[in-house]
């Protein structure tokens, strides 16, 4: 098979992906909205009704991530390289850490109330990258031909997979802290986890891939060592994951040691994630640095 | 009088210590200096693109002086960024430190006494069987560090949490240093050699260099490189690059026997703690300027910079050798093409079809002013335009003060060479706070108690789990299993 065959292969899974994704968003959707029924007065409620597409949604959201998987891979055989010379790879690529961090998150953690904002984020992801950002598949450019593209892109992408997951955890905390503070949640949100468990959920996930982030830093500055003569020169996309860095330190530091729980902590995770999608689609489109390879 | 203006003096000095290593100042400083790195990366910054800074004085002059009065193009050598990182990094040895020295001490230290009220502690239970001796035995088998008073035991684990979290600010205080020594005794260089040429590694080599406060211009390795091939493949569909190769014969130090290397983008040259990177490539247009009597004049590859993906390249020939003055403003095309909006201008980057399309010029080349003068422009303040002229490949031009023949093209490279003793200390500084963080965030750190019950048999055993670290409740449950099984 030819490289253009396997582009062509790359690109059915990935539409294949997303119709997947949109019946697993479908069957969220479903069981958030039906899941709560008064059984008498207010007492009693029946969570159990909507559990089937519940179910449903899973192994959807499984089955896409699998054909996902097989949309970058094919990707990358078809350009004899890893997938990650262009930002429409970065995103497919991104959009498959993310449904992966779900997917571990919910193995250990018992969240699958989280399949819808995740279904949703996942399927404006694909839907840009495969219709402003999609670019024919090529080989890459010679700052780009290194060990460490696969080892820096790998840990950094992985890295913001999970710190959008956390996002999309902090953003609920918030929301329902709102609702509670305001006299009780909706039905439709009864069934969601208590506020400390979200902020104790979005403390572990920061907490297991700051490490990953701040190694993807390093591995970059080793690379930059080799192919720019420096490993630090504050090129826009390094000022930018220097200051995730900052922030997610903060964050750790503000819960860990000064013991900021709950909204405080929840605004200081949304605003070190949103760091890192500034860095993502502002520099990587807009941005003048060296780091410009979105092919745009 | 004095001594209480000295106490005063005194601890005022040891308030503002103490609230410089607050945990609560370093956060806000830690949070300060990611805001303070934003601007950095919308001006443009003199470190990295010192054109696009002066372009910006040129747009907007107003706006810029005023910026460049709060540093805003210099962010991140200015003193109101450097200051903060100082503070921070005060306040970090002023926190870490101490603790060092504590938890250093702590490694012989016994465990904390027993609390007296065990059931405000977690996971309390009492059982009704079990004995001190037991739970020693399962807290020893488990590697606990234990306290074992009269009536109680005090077991305590994770102890290497607290020396990851140590590990890895010490790390970063070895980065900075790592920073420090190499801008202090390092070097940076560029220099542009046409294939071909010979680059002997001293200061006057090179285009452009700076070295660090405290290394002198004497310390350059002395080593010479010659370019003697070039080839730089492009996607045939696109012209994008895909790989760039220079081979050189390299002499160290210089005289000494050459020894043939290749330098890639991704793989420089080594000598030492000096490296040479293949950072840019374009083309140099062969010319030879004749004058009126056809005595020649200039000869040699002149250094065109590239304009475009496409490598249309220009730049500027001087003949002060001439009278008048001549001077010509090049445009070197690689693969000739023209259309009415954009002239004439390349299709690809490799040279298929060349031309040299220049603008002749007579008069004073400016030269003897004193004023440095780019070697790229041509200062036309007080010369006249006489000619326009596109040349193809050997073909010669007569333009009434002399002649242009445009007789080939040679590629050249942008090498540039860099010393910086520090990275060592830098990288060494980066893999520690990668371990140190690994053992801090991972390794849970607890307590746990045990005390026999007053007046009936049995214990009461509870405990404490570090930041709320999951799983001291299963552990616990061990435990009292255990003491349950050994009560049968």
């Amino acid at each position: 098979m030819t490289s253009t065959n396997y582009a062509y292969l790359s690109n059915y899974a990935i539409y294949s992906a997303m119709v997947l994704f949109t019946i697993a968003f479908i069957a969220h959707a479903v069981e958030v909205a039906f899941s709560v029924r008064n059984v008498d007065e207010k007492t009693k409620f029946d969570f159990s009704r909507t559990k089937r597409s519940g179910n449903l949604g899973t192994v959807m959201m499984v089955l896409a991530f699998a054909f996902l998987l097989a949309g970058v891979i094919l990707r990358g055989i078809s350009a004899h390289r890893v997938p990650w010379g262009n930002m429409y790879e970065f995103s497919i690529t991104g959009a498959l850490a993310f449904t992966g961090a779900y997917i571990f998150a919910l193995w250990k953690y018992k969240i699958r109330w989280l399949g819808l904002p995740v279904a949703i984020a996942v399927l404006l992801t694909l839907g840009t990258a495969i219709t402003i950002l999609y670019r024919p598949s090529a080989p890459l450019v010679p700052a780009l031909k290194s060990t460490w593209l696969a080892i820096h892109v790998s840990a950094a992408i992985i890295s913001g997979g999970v710190f959008l997951l956390a996002n999309c955890i902090a953003a609920t905390y918030l929301i329902l802290d709102r609702y509670e503070s305001k006299g009780g949640r909706p039905t439709w949100a009864l069934k969601l986890p208590a506020l400390d468990v979200l902020d104790q959920l979005t403390y572990r996930l920061v907490a297991f891939v700051f490490p990953l982030w701040t190694f993807a830093v390093i591995a970059g500055a080793i690379w930059a060592e080799s192919a720019w003569g420096r490993y630090w020169g504050w090129d826009p996309k390094e000022t930018w994951a220097f200051i995730t860095w900052v922030a997610y330190a903060a964050y750790l530091h503000a819960r860990v040691t000064i013991g900021w729980r709950g909204r405080k902590a929840a605004w200081l995770c949304l605003f070190a994630g949103s760091t890192f999608l500034f860095n993502y689609v502002y520099i990587n489109i807009w941005g003048t640095g060296r780091h410009t390879y979105s092919g745009l | 009088m004095t001594t209480t203006t000295e106490l005063g003096a005194k601890s005022l000095a040891s308030w503002l210590w103490r609230q410089l290593t607050s945990m609560r100042t370093a956060l806000i400083l830690l949070l300060l200096l990611g805001f303070a790195a934003i601007p950095g990366s919308i001006f443009p910054q003199r470190s990295q693109n010192p054109l696009k800074v002066s372009d910006y004085f040129k747009s907007n002059p107003g706006t810029a002086k005023f910026l460049d009065q709060l540093q805003m193009f210099d962010v991140y050598s200015s003193p109101w960024f450097s200051s903060i990182y100082i503070l921070l990094f005060i306040s970090l040895i002023g926190c870490v430190l101490p603790r060092t020295l504590e938890h250093l001490k702590g490694a012989r230290a016994k465990p904390t006494l027993t609390p007296k009220n065990l059931s405000r502690m977690e996971f309390h239970s009492e059982i009704d069987l079990g004995s001190l001796d037991a739970a020693e035995a399962w807290f020893r088998k488990n590697r606990f560090r234990i306290r074992r008073d009269a009536t109680s035991i005090s077991a305590e684990k994770g102890y290497l949490r607290e020396t990851g979290n140590l590990v890895f600010h010490l790390s970063l205080i070895l980065i900075l240093i790592g920073i420090g020594v190499g801008s202090l005794y390092g070097m940076k260089g560029d220099a542009i050699i046409n294939v071909g040429d010979r680059f002997i590694n001293i200061p006057t080599s090179y285009d452009v260099i700076s070295f660090g406060k405290l290394q002198s211009e004497k310390t350059l390795n002395p080593f010479s490189i010659t370019a003697t091939d070039f080839k730089a493949r492009y996607e045939l569909k696109t012209g994008v690059p895909s790989d760039y190769k220079l081979t050189v014969n390299v002499a160290d130090p210089v005289g000494s026997k050459e020894i043939s290397r290749v330098i890639r983008v991704n793989s420089p040259l080594t000598f030492g703690s000096t490296k040479v990177y293949l950072q840019a490539n374009g083309y140099s247009p062969l010319v030879t300027i004749r004058d009126k009597a056809g005595e020649i004049k200039y000869q040699g590859a002149v250094i065109f910079l590239p304009q475009d993906g496409n490598l249309t390249s220009t730049g500027a020939i001087k003949v002060p050798d001439m009278n008048p003055q001549v001077g010509f403003i090049g445009s070197f095309v690689p693969t000739f093409a023209r259309n009415s909006q954009r002239g004439a201008f390349s299709t690809y980057p490799e040279v298929l079809d060349p031309r040299l399309l220049v603008s002749i010029w007579t008069g004073d080349l400016g030269l003897d002013s004193g004023n440095p003068q780019s070697i790229y422009r041509l200062d036309t303040s007080a010369m006249k335009r006489i000619e326009l002229k596109t040349l193809k490949l050997h073909e010669t031009h007569n333009f009434g003060e002399g002649s242009i023949t445009f007789e080939g093209w040679t590629p050249w490279v942008n090498l540039q060479i860099v010393k910086d003793p520090g990275k060592i200390y830098a990288l060494l500084g980066s893999i520690f706070a990668i371990l140190g963080l690994l053992l801090s965030l991972f390794t849970r750190s607890r307590r746990i108690w045990v005390k026999e019950r007053v007046g009936e048999l049995g214990l009461e055993i509870a405990g404490l789990a570090k930041n709320s670290a999951p799983g001291l409740e299963n552990e616990i449950a061990a435990l009292v299993s255990e003491m349950r099984n050994l009560g049968k």
